[in-house]
């Protein structure tokens, strides 16, 4: 049993929980700022980025990838922007607009050009392939120990590792600022913030959450984790700080228990194939939020203060 | 390049002159923003007197808050030169407190009213600071002279109007600033708010502290405030209430029959 848990199933479940928790961090901070959906905008224009990468360094070289799906994300973030600014209409329209045309582009380059020889398809991009992720060397936990084995593990892990703990340094650091600019926008300025560039800055912090879960897991949880978690928190406590551990504990949970109802509960249902991770953590993601929207504490109707 | 950033938002480059009237705690010149094509503000001059207390005041529309909002940087403007105590914004903002107008935060927020007066110590604590016992006192006590110390840890969405207005006046008190800048401090709050912030602003005064905020009840202008501000996108009329509050004045600002009503509440011929 262990051995083959550590080489099937520990790495998808370190990958999905760190994504999870990379995503929900910054979240916290769209949710409240009313830009949730821009983790969804920016999850689908990392496509054409990828598709770019791919195509002009020939390979399938992450890093490549992982360049031109920023550099998209930046284009997202400016182009809603200039829409937003030039159409005058509503951030959400804008969003709307930059990032179904982004993805289209994405689609239509991606069908345009050879990738047929390599794993690079839209299915790939909603889903992402965490089931694909095992660690082929490990032999059981004491692989763990085990330099050699170590070297073995899927690219991935310290990738999105190392995004997780920048979402938490960021957040640690510039706790101050984001809680007082996401409450009060001009009190901040008064007291010499610069908002707009920690606004700025909390969306490229998104994005690079977002490309590098996008990578490993696909866009459907990168969605759900911007979002349910979050979410679901906010109706658990009336405090920030512990609305974030609670997102945090939501976004573990959804993704552990994601993952092993995928690959053992149509099992257990006598079905015979294991179902898509990445779908079923943002379905337990989804669960968690509407259970929290029926019995979570907090869950007042917003924007109706109590008389007194 | 941080400099040039500022420059292109609209705020003024480092150690602008403001001839004679540049130590008072607060000058504009030439003040004009914008939204889209049409001017809020236009060349707006103000002068704000060392321990008054003034009352910016104008029909709707008259850009009274954009006023406000344009001297401290939040939203940008097209031109003019503001300095604060003689000193550029940029320079002075620790002698700044602000009180926004309610409606414009979500007060679903998850936070709690002690955490919203712990905002205005922001810039002692930083970044990292630990919020310390002594720091929680001094919250608390601002808190005290507003009349809500025991609201301290309640959920900001669970209060009223008014208390959440008296817990932006904390805020601001925590500031512990020279130059108090309000927004409408006095729109929809009950009486007894009404009171205990008209308290706490005289104590701001008697303490030498210069107080600004837009009002908009100009019933109260006279009992309230010792300076009046009127305009309406220009500057109407700027002095002491004895002298600018006066009909006259009233019916540039106001125009009109509006200004016939007004005149009748305020019975201002007796004056």
């Amino acid at each position: 049993m262990g051995g083959e848990f550590v080489m099937l199933s520990l790495v998808p479940i370190l990958i999905g929980v760190l994504a999870a928790i990379a995503c929900a961090l910054p979240g916290n901070f769209l949710v409240l700022r009313r830009q949730a959906l821009i983790g969804d905008a920016i999850s689908h224009v990392v496509l054409p980025g990828i598709v770019v990468g791919f195509l002009l360094s020939g390979t399938v070289s992450s890093w490549a990838m992982m360049a031109g799906a920023a550099g998209a994300a930046v284009v997202a973030v400016l182009l809603i922007e200039l829409i937003r600014r030039l159409g005058r209409i509503e951030p959400g329209a804008a969003m709307g607009v930059a990032f179904t045309a982004l993805f289209a582009f994405g689609v239509l380059l991606l069908e345009q050009s050879d990738t047929s020889s390599v794993h690079l398809d839209v299915q790939h991009a909603l889903y992402g392939n965490l089931e694909s992720l095992i660690w082929v060397e490990a032999k059981g936990w004491s692989s763990l120990f085990d330099p050699v084995a170590l070297a073995g593990l899927p690219p991935e892990l310290p990738r999105i590792a190392i995004v997780a703990l920048l979402m938490l340094v960021f957040t640690v650091l510039f706790w101050r600022p984001l809680k007082i600019s996401t409450f009060d926008e001009g009190f901040a300025r008064v007291l010499g913030m610069r908002t707009n560039l920690i606004g700025f800055g909390l969306v490229i912090m998104a994005a690079i959450a977002a490309v590098a879960a996008f990578d490993a897991v696909g866009s459907i949880i990168v969605i759900a984790m911007f979002i349910c978690p979050p979410a679901a928190a906010r109706l658990m406590t009336n405090r920030l700080e512990a609305q974030v551990l609670w997102s945090v504990a939501f976004a573990v949970f959804s993704a552990v228990m994601g993952y092993v109802l995928a690959g053992y509960g149509p099992l257990w249902l006598g079905a015979d194939d294991a179902v898509s991770a990445a779908g079923m953590i943002a379905t337990v993601s989804g669960l968690v939020l509407a259970l929290a929207a029926l019995y979570g504490p907090h869950r007042r109707s917003s924007g109706s203060p109590a008389e007194g | 390049m941080i400099r040039a950033l500022q420059t292109a938002m609209g705020r003024s480059p480092i150690g602008d002159p403001l001839d004679t009237l540049s130590d008072k705690p607060l000058a504009v010149r030439g003040l004009t923003v914008s939204y889209g094509d049409k001017p809020a503000v236009f060349s707006l001059d103000m002068t704000v007197e060392d321990g008054s207390m003034t009352a910016i005041i104008g029909p709707n529309g008259a850009g009274k808050s954009t006023t406000l909002k344009a001297v401290l940087g939040i939203v940008p403007r097209l031109s003019g030169v503001v300095s604060v105590f003689g000193q550029p914004l940029a320079k002075s903002r620790p002698r700044i407190a602000y009180v926004p107008q309610r409606a414009s935060v979500d007060w679903d927020f998850p936070t709690r009213v002690i955490d919203v007066v712990l905002m205005g110590l922001s810039r002692e604590l930083g970044l990292l600071r630990p919020v310390r016992e002594s720091h929680r006192q001094r919250a608390s006590d601002c808190l005290e002279r507003v009349g809500m110390r025991d609201f301290a840890e309640r959920q900001i969405g669970q209060l009223s109007g008014g208390q959440q207005q008296r817990v932006f006046l904390a805020r601001a008190l925590a500031q512990d600033a020279d130059l108090y800048l309000l927004d409408e401090p006095f729109a929809g709050v009950d009486a007894a708010t009404e009171r205990a912030i008209i308290d706490v602003l005289k104590g701001l005064r008697s303490e030498g502290r210069t107080v600004v905020a837009v009002h908009h009840d100009l019933s109260t202008v006279r009992d309230y405030f010792d300076h009046v501000m009127m305009i309406n996108v220009h500057k109407v009329a700027e002095g002491p209430v004895a002298e600018a509050f006066s009909e006259e004045n009233l019916q540039r600002a106001y125009g009109g029959r509006l200004a016939a009503n007004l005149m009748n509440q305020l019975q201002l011929g007796g004056h």
